[in-house]
């Protein structure tokens, strides 16, 4: 009798492989944490000021670009949300929600700041303090990412992964919800690793190096912030997208987490091992 | 096992929880354990931009073309009582601007005085706390050149100023309009008293006769309608304790972020 191995013939088997570091979970998990108390209270405290500007200055008399304001509408008002030129009514939504049942003047609603009353010291304080750990939690993950090799091991893509067939192909795939099998699910698939890194190495920087022009000590000390965005109302506004940026971000991966084994990559983002059916003859062959 | 989840459960399920998690967050906001913790965050900001800025570097200075069309005035506009409505009468000939505390010889100056000291202009940007941003430009006596004119006793750490408008009406006063800095603020190069805005004599929605400038933090700071500075070694005796009108009711009293 010979072995169905012998006969090299292709035997599917589940299999589990450390995928996460400790590094990697840790800080994942700590992000999640501080990007969510970063965006409320973020949004407490553009409610203070919803208009904005391009360029060093911008106040009540200027021009702002983007506006999430209410207008009087007979005995009600209305939410009117602007960007450039554009009205779009966001009643209920933006520029007007409901407070303790009543239709209340509010850029963002009560639901989504910190806290869910208007209260811009007690939202700038969440904010900076959320901001030291997000900071000093992205420096440790950077560090390790650097030392440890996980962003040229996982994240940088390989040369086969960015020829234009395979990019084609991926983003073919991915419009149908189709997603890597086999010993190919071993490695992130490059659109995953390109926005990864976008987020990683662009937005997220961004987000920081903005925040800080908005400050007027850090512009004294550093100048070149004001040079590099244009000014501190470029900065707030450049913030707003940035964030903005990040929040599609999320929903976008939140989405992949879940049509793509939900508890599979759950699992996997917990206790660090994600589990692939792969090719058993393969495997000996190996 | 199956979960079986209704639409109408799910429903009911996530608006407790989001109805749980919103009256949570609330709670953590006004735990004053949580605050105590979330305050350290002030602490290290403070310490770092004072860490990265031992050279005193000065705040971006502007030229005539950046100048804001309208610079927005905020807060008070027009101080309510009979003693500052006199002294605007007067065109502020009998403002006096009061200097004392722990210093060797306290001083009664007037706007003559002031503006007989040299002076300094600055084309800088005021940065609102709510999050807009307006270019002025400000003309003042230098706040370091008043403090040697008064000398500085031992002791001394902070510059307290005492304003003419209440902000918030109250029967014991407290609702008055104070700031303060601390030394090193108040001998920076570009922390001025100004009398000038834009060219002109301060207007009284910008705080007429005397503003603080000091550059490097959010308006709330720049003191307007200034009529006393104080020289003290600890501002917890002073209305709510914590340096400054806007500071008692929650906000930084290092507003360089």
């Amino acid at each position: 009798m010979t072995s169905v191995t012998d006969h090299g013939t292709a035997h599917p088997k589940k299999i589990r492989f450390y995928r996460h570091s400790v590094a990697v979970r840790l800080t994942h998990w700590l992000n999640v944490i501080c990007l969510s108390f970063l965006l409320m209270s973020g949004l407490q405290i553009f409610n203070a000021h919803p208009d904005l500007y391009w360029g060093q200055y911008g106040a009540d008399a200027d021009h702002s670009f983007i506006s999430i304001g209410a207008v009087t509408d007979g005995d009600s008002i209305k939410g009117i949300t602007r960007i450039g030129s554009v009205s779009i009514p966001t009643t209920g939504v933006l520029g007007a929600s409901t407070v303790d049942g009543e239709l209340t003047p509010r850029a963002f609603p009560s639901w989504i700041t910190i806290p869910s009353y208007q209260d811009l010291a007690a939202g700038r304080r969440w904010h900076f303090f959320f901001a030291w750990f997000f900071v000093i939690n992205g420096f440790v993950y950077l560090l390790y990412g650097l030392i440890a090799g996980h962003f040229k091991r996982d994240l940088v893509p390989t040369k086969d992964q960015l020829t234009p067939a395979h990019l084609a192909h991926e983003i073919s795939e991915h419009a149908r919800l189709r997603f890597p099998k086999g010993e190919e699910a071993r490695r992130y698939n490059s659109l995953q690793k390109l926005t990864y890194m976008a987020v990683i190495f662009v937005i997220l920087p961004l987000m920081v190096l903005t925040g800080l022009t908005m400050s007027p000590g850090f512009d004294s000390i550093f100048p070149w912030l004001l040079d590099i965005f244009g000014g501190r109302q470029s900065a707030r506004t450049i913030h707003f997208i940035t964030a903005s940026l990040i929040v599609a971000f999320v929903v976008v991966h939140l989405v992949m987490v879940l049509v793509s084994g939900v508890w599979n990559n759950l699992r996997s983002m917990i206790t660090g091992y994600y589990g692939l059916t792969i090719d058993a003859g393969k495997e000996t062959n190996k | 096992m199956k979960f079986n989840v209704t639409r109408r459960r799910f429903l009911i399920g996530s608006s407790v929880a989001a109805t749980g998690l919103l009256t949570g967050c609330d709670a953590l906001v006004e735990n004053s354990s949580v605050n105590d913790i979330l305050q350290k965050g002030e602490a290290l900001t403070m310490g770092a931009q004072r860490l990265l800025m031992p050279h005193e570097p000065l705040a971006r200075e502007f030229t005539e073309a950046d100048l804001s069309p309208t610079f927005k005035a905020n807060g008070t506009q027009m101080p309510d009582s009979e003693d500052y409505a006199r002294l605007l009468e007067g065109n502020f000939a009998d403002w006096r601007l009061v200097v004392n505390g722990m210093v060797r010889t306290p001083l009664s100056l007037s706007l003559a005085d002031l503006k007989a000291m040299p002076s300094r202009t600055q084309i800088t940007r005021h940065d609102c706390v709510e999050g807009w941003s307006a270019i002025g430009k400000w003309t003042g006596v230098p706040l370091g050149l008043v403090l040697q004119k008064a000398g500085i006793a031992p002791g001394a750490r902070y510059a307290v100023f005492h304003c003419a408008d209440e902000y918030e009406k109250s029967l014991d006063g407290s609702g008055v309009y104070y700031e303060s800095i601390d030394l090193v603020d108040a001998y920076h190069p570009q922390t001025i008293l100004s009398y000038n805005m834009n060219g002109k004599d301060l207007e009284v929605a910008h705080g007429a006769p005397l503003r603080l400038r000091v550059e490097r933090q959010l308006g709330y700071k720049h003191a307007k309608y200034v009529m006393h500075i104080e020289l003290v070694d600890s501002f917890k005796t002073l209305w709510g304790g914590k340096g400054g009108f806007w500071e008692d009711r929650g906000y930084e009293w290092y507003a360089g972020i």
